[in-house]
């Protein structure tokens, strides 16, 4: 019995050794937004090229950049740029930058679950900003109403909820509200965990999906997918020419087009609260953060060949997920810049 | 530490580990000295942890001292941190969970240590020994999906029908929140209060129960009255054990308290623990302030659980040797 | 019969019962746990649920095979942690040690066994993870070892020390030396007491969760060799619980009914092996 143990122990360690040599596991994590995006590409990969695992894990975009930073992974993926104190200490824990590669767009939307109410409805920056900082609390407050005659909401109570770890799913959101409030912007601000003045935490977009499904007269911000895959109900929102848009790809793509001729050499911007008449006012790019230098070759190059994919026929898949592809313009300009990964 | 990971490849499969015991059969030094770099490295995995926790919380010791416990402040955009919303949340579901548990735990401690017939205490024992081994995400996931429902349609609107005067039971019914957290933990630790409890009321001697029977109380009385005295300090103990189980639970908490930094005198408000707010944040806290916040808040917790273990470990000995010295006599 | 005196009997009968529904109560809710586990897990086990990988989120179908070998792994790079230090360190608190040194041993697993499994995470995080740069099956491993040690140390301390002093005096009057007393004659007499403990220890530590998290993180895919972040069937079931879909939900049951299962049979396994063994006297 004991031979029999000690004999599966070593065969277990041998095995794993063996597969150690013929696979190369790369090691990623961060962002939930683009979370179903990514471990579709990367199953799809996997498929393509059977020694190549490419393990991503969705903690959140805070960790995402923590983890990278650390080096505990090697590429992390954020819906927020990292902001230059970030670079800086990157720069100075590995003495060379960090790259960021936008690879698909994406709307975070206002999901909501009130019983008895299955109609879209309208929700004006105001209302949202109101709604988020607990000053609106019921679900027939005219701010909400006025937007949406012909709906009648409940006198319920609003249970807001939001992300309960750092997240760029709630930079994107606050970033929102900090451009359209002041009050916003003064009390909270935008980031990643910000200190929400009401609402339950939920982690990750998946948590705060199942805890709106789970909870009547809720409401949550979420990427698309998630409401999408979810069978939720989310709202149209004003933008800033004055016109209530649905979430869809071609409103992402309409937020995305004046960026899109302007990309900085970092790609590192913001196009909530873009201007467009059909542009959806809370679309972002997502990136994935890549190191400059590498040490091993053999990860380099395979991170290369996949962000070339992704950003080739990887695009392809975006639509089917409810995720905008990159304008054309962007993909060129990356496609550029892969070559700046040593 | 190295002593530890350097001396485990030689220690081969444990159960046979008689023929590696034969090769060291001529020496009892080596023997000793052997098996004291084991034993010794207990203590410095120990005395590394402890370290480990007080150097990494050096940032924000002595940026906010003990302001961090007194601020409900937790803004990693600011880098501002006080712990006290994750303190009281700790304490209230813990204190709910007690509230619950204690009554029923000892309870149950009774029936099985002084009614019930040695068979059926022994068989009942041995399913609440298995309760005790159900891992916390079991309790979590049954907590999402059965406890958060049932709290939000029928608990908390009946609470709140019945004694909403109470600004313990306002506020909407979220489902999730202090006093589920509570409950889930009540459940997780009564388990921990009827073993321990048992095993002190049996320990309570004989001749204590005789003679309060032969003065002619009635069963109850001389349980109550008598027995469940006798073992006060014992089960006291089986409470501290029990609490500093409820403060130091993660998972089961994580997932049914709200996780919202809130100090509301409502049951029914979500809140967060300390436990909870490391397993969200920890992995994903950006600085190195925000980072060794959430390690101070760990330090917090074991120095937490450390004394009220110690406390709890005392009060149980004390009332075994109690008994055992009455026995003998 | 006077009425204080029926009274006081009624009180008497009425508090006996009570203490009885609350035992019954306690009981209950084991008996409710597992029902609902078989309930919903046995609908949604499948035999593609211990061979296949998980699928990509949002599609339903795939299963925890990764999980399930991931959780082997940590555990078995546990045992190999806890159980050398804990039995041997055992060996020197009942056999060797003096009155300060093993005072100082104990009351260190003693606490040791008291930290919160969350705060072992962080430690295990910033002694392994970090120095190597890389969530991994190894720090996972040691985070549930260490948590292994204590039980495993006070357990086999107290099976060591129950062996009957007879035997030991026995063994040492026929001119053994100690180290032999003790291998050949008290750790065979302890014999099941010790692989008891281990089981228990073992099965306390397979359904961590907490300390998991920030150390061997998570995979999608199969986890190759040691230094690689791995999944494991708690962690999996925390992610699938909280998140929306209901495919996932439907696995979490799954892995919790697996879990849990495994868990109990260690555990009756562990007492029965016990209950055969040598007699321990109750404390």
């Amino acid at each position: 019995m004991k031979r029999l143990a000690g004999l599966f122990l070593v065969v277990l360690c041998l095995a794993s050794i063996v597969w150690a040599d013929s696979t190369l596991s790369i090691n990623g994590a961060g962002a939930t937004f683009p979370y179903p995006m990514y471990s579709k590409w990367f199953d799809e990969y996997h498929k393509k090229n059977a020694n190549l695992q490419i393990n991503y894990q969705s903690i959140g975009s805070g960790g995402g950049i923590k983890q990278v930073t650390e080096g505990t992974v090697d590429f992390g993926a954020s819906d927020l740029p990292m902001n230059e104190e970030q670079l800086k200490t990157y720069q100075d824990k590995h003495g060379s930058g960090i790259l960021h590669f936008p690879t698909v767009m994406g709307a975070v939307v206002a999901t909501y679950n009130i019983p008895g109410v299955s109609a879209d409805l309208n929700f004006t920056p105001e209302a949202l900003a109101g709604i988020f900082l607990g000053k609106i609390t019921k679900w027939n407050d005219p701010a909400i109403a006025s937007a949406n005659s012909g709906v009648t909401l409940p006198a319920n109570d609003i249970v807001v909820v939001h992300r309960a770890d750092g997240s760029g799913t709630t930079f994107i959101w606050t970033d929102y509200l900090s451009k359209i409030s002041d009050e916003w912007k003064k009390t909270v601000g935008a980031g990643a965990s910000p200190k929400w003045p009401v609402g339950l935490g939920g982690k990750g977009n998946e948590g705060v999906t199942g805890t709106v499904k789970n909870t009547p007269n809720s409401i949550g911000y979420v990427e698309l997918i998630y409401a999408q895959s979810n069978k939720i109900p989310y709202g149209s929102v004003k933008n800033s020419s004055g016109t209530f848009v649905k979430p869809s790809l071609a409103a992402v793509s309409a937020a995305a087009a004046g960026a899109a001729k302007e990309m900085p050499d970092d790609f590192r911007v913001s196009i909530t609260n873009a201007p467009g008449k059909a542009a959806y006012p809370i679309s972002s790019f997502t990136w994935l953060l890549i190191p400059e230098k590498f040490s091993d070759a053999s990860k380099r190059d395979a991170l290369k060949g996949f962000l070339k994919w992704a950003l080739d026929d990887g695009q392809n898949y975006a639509e089917s997920l409810s995720y905008a592809k990159l304008p054309k313009e962007v993909v060129a300009k990356e496609l550029k810049a892969i070559n700046k990964i040593q | 530490m190295a002593t530890s990971t350097t001396a485990v490849p030689s220690a081969g499969p444990v159960a046979g580990s008689r023929s590696f015991l034969s090769r060291l059969r001529d020496g009892d030094e080596i023997a000793r000295l052997i098996t004291f770099l084991f034993a010794a490295s207990v203590v410095l995995i120990t005395l590394l942890l402890v370290f480990e926790l007080w150097q990494g919380s050096v940032l924000p010791r002595h940026k906010f001292g003990f302001s961090f416990f007194r601020t409900s402040v937790w803004d990693p955009i600011f880098d501002q941190f006080g712990a006290l919303p994750f303190i009281y949340g700790t304490l209230v579901t813990a204190g709910v969970a007690l509230i619950i548990a204690v009554p029923l735990g000892i309870g149950a401690a009774i029936f099985l240590a002084e009614l019930a017939p040695a068979r059926i205490s022994d068989t009942l024992e041995f399913f609440i020994d298995l309760l005790a081994a159900v891992p916390s995400v079991i309790y979590g996931l049954l907590g999402v999906f059965i406890v958060v429902p049932l709290m939000r349609e029928y608990i908390q609107p009946g609470l709140k029908n019945t004694l909403g005067f109470l600004p313990l039971f306002q506020g909407p019914a979220y489902g999730v929140g202090f006093l589920t957290a509570g409950i889930v933990l009540a459940i997780m630790v009564i388990p921990y209060i009827i073993s321990v409890s048992r095993e002190v009321l049996l320990s309570v001697p004989r001749d204590q129960r005789e003679a309060a029977l032969s003065l002619g109380s009635t069963r109850w009385e001389s349980t109550w009255k008598v027995v469940v005295p006798f073992a006060r300090g014992g089960i006291m103990g089986s409470i501290f054990l029990a609490l500093a189980r409820a403060l130091g639970e993660t998972m089961a908490v994580t997932m049914v308290i709200g996780n919202t930094p809130t100090i509301s005198a409502s049951l029914f408000s979500p809140g967060y623990s300390i436990a909870a707010v490391i397993a969200n944040e920890f992995t994903e806290a950006t600085g190195a302030m925000y980072t060794q916040s959430l390690i101070e808040l760990g330090l917090v917790l074991f120095i937490l659980t450390f004394v009220l273990n110690g406390f709890a470990r005392l009060l149980i000995v004390a009332t075994s040797q109690r008994g055992a010295g009455m026995g003998h006599t | 019969m006077s009425p204080r005196l029926r009274w006081r009997k009624f009180v008497s009968g009425f508090m006996l019962t009570m203490t009885g529904v609350c035992a019954v109560v306690a009981v209950a809710v084991l008996f409710f746990i597992l029902g609902y586990l078989v309930y919903h897990g046995g609908t949604s086990i499948s035999w593609n649920f211990f061979t296949k990988l998980p699928a990509p989120v949002g599609e339903t179908g795939g299963g925890m095979a990764n999980a399930i070998v991931g959780s082997a792994k940590l555990l078995l790079l546990a045992t190999l942690i806890g159980v050398p230090i804990g039995f041997f360190g055992a060996i020197y608190l009942a056999e060797f040690s003096g009155g300060t040194i093993a005072f100082v041993v104990r009351y260190a697993a003693d606490l040791l066994n008291g930290v919160p499994s969350i705060v072992i995470g962080i430690f295990a995080f910033t002694l392994v993870v970090q120095p190597f740069k890389h969530f991994s099956t190894l720090a996972g491993g040691f985070a549930l070892g260490l948590m292994m040690i204590p039980i495993t140390l006070r357990s086999t301390e107290e099976f060591l020390r129950a062996v009957p002093r007879a035997l030991r005096e026995g063994a040492m009057a026929l001119g053994a030396s100690k180290w032999k007393t003790i291998s050949t004659v008290i750790v065979p007499a302890a014999y099941r007491g010790i692989l008891t403990a281990i089981l228990l220890a073992f099965a306390r530590v397979a359904g961590e969760t907490a300390p998991l998290l920030f150390t061997a993180l998570g995979n999608r895919f199969w986890s190759p060799g040691w230094n690689q972040p791995t999944a494991s069937l708690p962690a999996m079931i925390y992610t699938y619980a909280i998140a929306p879909y209901e495919d996932w939900h439907r696995q979490a049951w799954a892995a919790g009914l697996v879990l849990l299962g495994l868990i109990l049979v260690i555990n009756i396994v562990a007492r029965a092996i016990l209950s055969r063994g040598i007699a321990v006297p109750r404390s």
